[in-house]
């Protein structure tokens, strides 16, 4: 009935081969970017290999349009992560904290967002502007990001605080702290661990956005919204240099996210004990 | 007694008598409205209704009529839309169930370095990892002249263009989406059950198919729908590696929504997008056993 070991160590062995085929899978693509931020082209569009050179690190700020798309962006990501990470986090926190009515509609359209095709959302965000004759610009970016944000942060949010000890916002009530004191010196830092996570989603998925954004943008141009109309006339080096300038920013930031995280962890572990 | 059940032994009492439950916002009824207020109403005004009016926009000048122009007229756009949809979903399962299933059950000390490297693309924005796509498929790319090289494609052929270019980086784009999911799943399986389908004589085939893919369903539910989802409706992919030959529908709402905004035909499009996924989302349900789901 069982197979014999000869060919379970084949299925082990190949499983794994296939894993890690999957994981080159999705790496390979962000070596190249990589990698690519270190050549220089022999025309204006930066697909084939010709050699290494520094200057696109040596000059990252060489297309105007180019920089100023990604300043741009980073304005806009600091914005939508602030509003989206408040509102969501309070909704997170109505949907595990309270029992109400319609409490089912609400999570139903907190979820369907996330379950719709972008550009049907972005689509229909946008004849809504048309209509009432609005201008697209940085407000309809911030508006159309944090429609989508809402549902990742209040998500988020919601699943790490499930199942926590409320009593204790209870007790320091009870002690005689106001309801404002014990939000800050209760609430606040038993939730941190999953706002926080759930900003850099944001920040994260606020850069990462195109096709809603693009229908909403009007003549601003986000980073990814600039390469898309430079695509017929040029994609330089700059474009890799930023992107690879990027992810070592965010490999840091999320390192040091996971080391503050365990310090926390070994603390509470410690509290636990005495 | 525990540390954590003594206060709530002693506020009992206290709250029988009333005490100052009146002057803590924390206890009335409409302190989660005003939690959901603002971010509510954000859905409301720039998810629900715009949903609202596209629908109403659909209709105008033709009523349902709009519908059958737009399918008739892109008959062959909407089924290469699901085709390649389909097509890039299964392959993100084929690739991404072993990857979860291997993360969750081998990954040991290092699965959180292989969940980093998983959600590691999602540190390079979307149109830049689609561009590293255009290179590494690029006329005389690595991969061509790997596939040159074996012979599967003869010296003159490239990739880009080819609805495989298009398939193949959707699948990539959407590959995290699938991973994630089936690996939270996974994670939380109870392995002494695969235990007691041993020592109860189960083949590991069939421990697998009873007891690993059963409780994994949910996981690969969710993670089919965040990847067919933005696949059916994505424009960037075969815009930048394919062709005439490999349009899809969000191609033929991207290139007309400047011009035409209140075209009905448009919103018409746009609208059975939407209710086609959903459609599908309902019968893979029904398929995949909606008990087991939820």
């Amino acid at each position: 009935m069982n197979p014999p070991n000869w060919l379970r160590a084949i299925g082990r062995v190949s499983l794994w081969v296939w894993a890690v085929f999957g994981l080159l899978f999705l790496f390979t693509p962000i070596l190249v970017t990589v990698i690519y931020s270190f050549n220089e082209p022999t025309g204006k569009y930066n697909y084939v290999w010709n050699k290494f050179s520094l200057s696109g690190w040596t000059d990252p700020f060489k297309y105007p349009e180019l920089t100023d798309a990604l300043i741009f962006s980073l304005k806009i990501a600091v914005v939508v992560t602030v509003i989206a990470t408040v509102l969501g986090t309070l909704m997170g926190l109505a949907m595990v904290k309270y029992k109400f009515r319609a409490k089912g509609t609400i999570g139903a359209i907190l979820i369907l967002p996330l379950t719709m095709p972008e550009i049907v959302l972005g689509f229909s965000l946008l004849t809504l502007f048309v209509s009432i004759n609005w201008s697209r610009g940085f407000l309809t970016i911030v508006i159309a990001q944090v429609m989508f944000s809402v549902s990742y942060v209040a998500t988020t949010v919601r699943a790490r605080i499930r199942g926590f000890d409320w009593r204790l916002e209870e007790a320091s009530l009870d002690l005689g702290a106001s309801a404002l004191r014990t939000f800050y010196k209760v609430t606040l830092p038993l939730i941190a661990p999953g706002v926080v996570a759930a900003a850099m989603l944001t920040f994260a998925l606020s850069l990462d956005d195109f096709i809603i954004t693009y229908l909403n943008s009007g003549l601003d141009n986000t980073f990814p919204i600039q390469i898309w109309n430079m695509k017929r006339s040029k994609i330089p080096v700059q474009i890799n240099v930023f992107s690879t300038a990027l992810l070592i920013i965010s490999i840091v930031l999320a390192a040091l996210l996971v080391i503050f995280n365990n310090r926390r962890a070994q603390k509470l572990a410690g509290l636990s004990d005495s | 007694m525990t540390a954590a059940a003594a206060p709530s032994r002693f506020r009992r009492p206290r709250r029988e008598n009333g005490g100052d439950d009146t002057g803590v916002a924390a206890r009335r009824w409409f302190t989660p409205w005003l939690l959901i207020a603002p971010g509510g109403l954000w859905l409301l005004i720039f998810f629900v209704f715009p949903l609202f009016s596209l629908g109403r926009l659909s209709l105008q000048d033709g009523g349902l009529s709009n519908y059958s122009t737009v399918i008739s007229d892109n008959s062959t756009v909407i089924i290469r839309t699901f085709v390649y949809a389909t097509i890039s979903t299964l392959a993100a399962i084929i690739i991404g169930y072993p990857l979860a299933y291997v993360i969750a059950t081998k990954g040991g000390k290092y699965k959180n370095l292989f969940l980093a490297l998983v959600i590691l693309p999602f540190f390079v924005t979307y149109l830049v990892r689609t561009l590293s796509w255009k290179i590494l498929l690029f006329d005389n790319g690595p991969v061509v002249g790997i596939l040159q090289s074996i012979g599967i494609l003869n010296d003159s052929q490239g990739i880009l263009g080819s609805p495989f270019a298009v398939v193949a980086a959707l699948t990539y784009n959407f590959l995290p989406f699938m991973v994630l999911p089936i690996y939270v799943s996974l994670e939380k399986l109870d392995r002494h059950l695969l235990d007691a389908a041993a020592d109860l004589y189960s083949s590991p085939a069939r421990a697998f198919r009873k007891i690993t893919l059963r409780l994994s369903l949910p996981g690969l539910f969710a993670g089919t729908l965040l990847t067919f989802i933005p696949a059916a409706g994505d424009f960037v992919n075969s815009e930048l590696l394919g062709s005439d030959r490999t349009v899809m529908i969000g191609q033929i709402i991207e290139k007309n929504f400047g011009k035409e905004f209140f075209r009905p035909e448009l919103s018409a499009l746009s609208f059975m997008l939407m209710a086609m996924i959903l459609v599908g989302v309902i019968v893979y349900a029904r398929l995949l056993g909606t008990e087991e789901i939820a």
